[in-house]
């Protein structure tokens, strides 16, 4: 029962984490239409930036989430704005080209960490890394409890944003039907790199959240786009709300994986679990409600 | 009448080639090109064609790779039966993914292939009974010189740019444009998608997985990092598609021949003029810059992709007319 | 002789019916006009007949057998044809090449397939324009290329939807004598249109869909003077 527990309470922990991620991506998704396979590569340049904040500066990671997530909001900005929008344009028998085009930005992105911090395992070992607290039988991680209060207050200020303000409103719109908010004079073309923006500087912030009990090196981010779309389908394409559930779920998952199978199998369970969520849950959990 | 030519000349002049350059390391290089060749018009047919893109050839190039080498090492046969073997084991991995996987459509269907090359490649690496794991499959090559190689591989290109010529004037060739045009359009005409998707899957299956086969015989050793690669092989796949041109008859021929360039010029550092540098000058940049750019091979397809799909979306044969208007315009300004 | 009957089709998404209890016959040699205002489910009920969809409950009859819930390719060869609202040409393909494509459902060789779609091109007047890319063509044309390519076809009955909407004048009748022309081969014709003198003028018979539901059905005569369908579109112009 211990066990069970256990794993039950880390598996939400991560969850939250995962539906940082997760959001980040259904965002994009839900906007402009595309599946960002560039957005673990992202995370893992977070994870970096906030590595070098902690051994270089001495910054403790949580501060550094006012570095990175900036940071990455610009770098989103810069390649939806001159990578990605571009492609409308281009007149092309190739199909996908955009989704192609992330799988390349995120190539750049590993090895141009893996040229100036090579291949070798990272960490950020701060005094409270290992830290944990008891209730009854199960251990609590305390930066994944601190971590969990992040992703709160990040998830209220996004849904605050995405809600309440114009640009957010915007956004909502544009996700819903593009044309009509065009029509409704939606400046369509700036709501897209805003859009990527954020959902860079929300996985940015899962990144440096991370980090503390995690290790790093480049190709990490393969790992992690690949989480975060099976988060994304999990949920339903481009449902904010459904991203936290997937999140949670995979987090689960992930724990539950961890306790009673294999650890040897762990990826390739993953990569089945990614084609059977693709075939049959297309909708996300939203449409095993509807229907 | 010139365009007309074009091919005929071209094969001529490949005939010739390995007569007139003696030199192991450029036939070598032949012999990857025209590997690539059958590669690139198996990715073309599938992706450039039928429009359902693949991110995962690397899994039907490494099961014919696998099938050749495990016909040596198993069974005792010789590894040239993989050529027929490969691409037969390459359609029965094809047939299963492309039965369940032809439901999703467009992006959903090359994130499935992605997964199936993962998939794949894990499976190399634990089925150590099998597959021998990471030690990978050492087999003894056939012949010492590359010239046996060479028009064995110029046949098989030959043979996949017939095939795929055949079968775009056939009638399954107006099927499949019209499937990548507009699938509900052709579900309405007549055209079982879900069957005619699959043919054109498993005419590329088989053509990979004898390319695979090909490599297995002429390198004489693979193991699941090599055949199975996502950036080596599945990558530089559609590079080679993208390079030289989408859905054109020869693009794959051209973009074959520039990627092989490509890669060399990266393993070599710049055909090693920037380590004659290096060593020329002293100088410390330069001697790091030849060290980081034999390295970056990755890191330079990555940059390949981002440029070519922004400035060359059709390749050098479907742009052609593109280029060549921006050369002659520099010209006009330049005199 | 009925080609095609519906009986009590239903076509529910999420629980909202699209579709509810829709039966109707189209007779052979007929043209059949389906109207109603925007919403009333005309597009979801040819998705229904010609297999994108399959009904919820109920069923549909093309020929005498039973079809519901078979692939559109497969009712494509049993002779059902259509062309789409919102026309969908096979962009980077000439117009004959659009066709040709579509000709071999009933061709061996490509010699004939060609034979069989310049006939069809020949018979909606693109002919000239049989080497435009279909992108390029002008909206009247692509809707023609629609009707062409399911000609192509050879079919017993042809779904046309809106093939009239958004033509000038002159167009119209020249599409107007090419359905005319279709109804003399002997092909049945059930067809969605907004345009009322239109759809007054070349069918036999009318069937009114206003929320899903059959509300009226008759030759347009009837139809003219029915107080549930004058309704249906008033009140739409008043909502409007």
């Amino acid at each position: 029962m211990d066990l069970f527990l256990q794993a039950l309470v880390s598996g939400l922990l991560r969850g939250g984490l995962y539906a940082l991620v997760g959001i980040g991506m259904t965002l994009i998704m839900g906007v402009m239409k595309i599946i960002n396979l560039a957005h673990g590569q992202l995370m893992m340049v977070s994870m970096y930036i906030t590595f070098v904040c902690f051994t270089s500066l001495g910054i403790d990671p949580y501060v550094s989430l006012l570095i990175c997530m900036p940071v990455l909001f610009l770098i989103g900005v810069i390649i939806q704005k001159y990578l990605l929008n571009p492609l409308i344009r281009v007149e092309t028998i190739l199909p996908e080209n955009q989704v192609l085009m992330t799988v390349g930005i995120g190539m750049v992105l590993t090895e141009t960490m893996r040229f100036i911090f090579t291949s070798d395992y990272k960490s950020v070992k701060t005094s409270y890394s290992n830290a944990t607290f008891f209730l009854g039988n199960i251990s609590f991680s305390v930066p994944l409890v601190i971590d969990l209060g992040f992703v709160t207050l990040l998830t209220w200020v996004l849904f605050w944003f995405l809600n309440k303000t114009d640009t957010g409103k915007s956004i909502r719109a544009t996700a819903q039907d593009k044309d009509a908010a065009i029509l409704m004079g939606v400046n369509s073309e700036k709501i897209t790199y805003i859009t990527f923006g954020i959902g860079s500087a929300l996985v940015a912030a899962a990144g440096a959240l991370l980090i503390p009990i995690y290790y790093l090196f480049p190709d990490i981010g393969g790992e992690f786009t690949r989480r975060a779309f099976v988060i994304c389908i999990l949920g339903g394409l481009g449902s904010t709300v459904g991203a936290i559930f997937g999140g949670i779920t995979l987090g689960l998952a992930e724990a539950f994986g961890a306790t009673y199978v294999a650890m040897e199998f762990e990826d390739v369970i993953g990569l089945v679990i990614f084609i059977l969520v693709l075939l049959f849950l297309p909708g996300g959990f939203r449409r095993l409600i509807k229907i | 009448m010139v365009k007309k030519a074009v091919p005929f000349i071209a094969l001529a002049a490949l005939l010739v080639f390995p007569l007139v350059v003696k030199s192991d390391y450029y036939q070598h290089l032949m012999i990857l090109v025209l590997m690539w060749v059958v590669i690139g018009s198996a990715w073309n047919l599938i992706a450039g064609y039928t429009g359902q893109v693949s991110f995962g050839d690397a899994a039907f190039f490494g099961t014919g790779a696998y099938t050749a080498g495990l016909l040596v090492t198993k069974l005792g046969w010789s590894a040239w039966w993989g050529l027929f073997f490969g691409g037969i084991t390459a359609v029965l991995i094809a047939m299963p993914f492309g039965w369940i996987c032809f439901r999703l459509r467009g992006a959903y269907f090359a994130l499935a292939t992605l997964a199936l090359n993962e998939i794949m490649r894990h499976i190399a690496t634990i089925w150590e009974k099998l597959t021998y794991g990471m030690l990978g499959i050492l087999i003894v090559q056939t012949f010492a010189s590359k010239l046996p190689y060479y028009y064995i591989s110029l046949a098989l290109a030959v043979i996949s740019l017939i095939t795929v010529r055949l079968v775009m004037r056939s009638k399954y060739g107006y099927y499949f444009l019209s499937i990548r045009e507009d699938q509900d359009a052709a579900e309405s005409m007549g055209i079982n998608t879900h069957h005619y998707k699959m043919i054109s899957l498993v005419i590329a299956a088989a053509l990979t997985g004898v390319a695979g086969a090909l490599y297995m015989n002429y390198m004489g050793f693979i193991d699941p990092h090599v055949v199975f690669s996502l950036h080596d092989i599945s990558i530089m796949a559609i590079l080679v598609g993208i390079v030289g041109g989408v859905g054109t008859q020869y693009g794959p021929a051209v973009g074959a021949f520039i990627m092989v360039a490509v890669q060399e010029l990266f393993r070599t550092g710049g055909y090693g003029l920037i380590s004659k540098l290096a060593k020329a000058s002293g100088s410390e940049t330069i001697i790091s810059l030849s060290e980081f750019i034999t390295k970056a091979h990755v890191m330079g397809f990555g940059i390949l992709v981002v440029v070519a799909i922004l400035f060359l979306p059709n390749g050098v044969v479907g742009d052609w007319n593109k280029i060549t208007r921006l050369v002659l315009q520099k010209k006009i300004k330049g005199g | 002789m009925s080609l095609l009957k519906l009986d009590r089709a239903v076509k529910n998404f999420g629980g909202l019916a699209a579709v509810n209890n829709v039966s109707f016959e189209v007779h052979k040699g007929e043209i059949v006009g389906l109207i109603g205002p925007n919403g009333a489910g005309k597009t979801t009920l040819f998705n229904v007949i010609n297999g994108f969809y399959s009904p919820s409950k109920g069923d549909v009859f093309f020929d005498g057998k039973k079809i519901s819930g078979m692939k559109p390719h497969i009712l494509c060869r049993m002779g059902m044809a259509r062309t789409f609202q919102i026309v969908k040409p096979l962009k980077r393909l000439s117009a004959l090449h659009n066709v040709i494509a579509s000709a071999f459902v009933r061709a061996n060789t490509r010699a004939r397939a060609e034979e069989i779609a310049v006939e069809a091109l020949k018979f909606t007047n693109l002919y000239d324009d049989r080497d435009v890319l279909s992108k390029a063509l002008p909206i009247g044309k692509r809707k023609r290329l629609e009707i062409a390519r399911a000609l192509a076809t050879q079919p017993a009955l042809l779904l046309l939807d809106e093939s009239f909407a958004g033509l000038n004048p002159s167009e119209l009748n020249e599409s107007i004598e090419i359905i005319r022309k279709i109804k003399e081969k002997g092909i049945t014709i059930l067809i969605i249109e907004h345009h009322m003198k239109v759809i007054m003028s070349i069918s036999d018979r009318i069937v009114v869909l206003n929320y899903g539901e059959k509300i009226a059905e008759g030759t347009p005569h009837e139809i003219g003077s029915n107080p549930l369908v004058v309704e249906a579109y008033l009140g739409e112009a008043q909502d409007a």
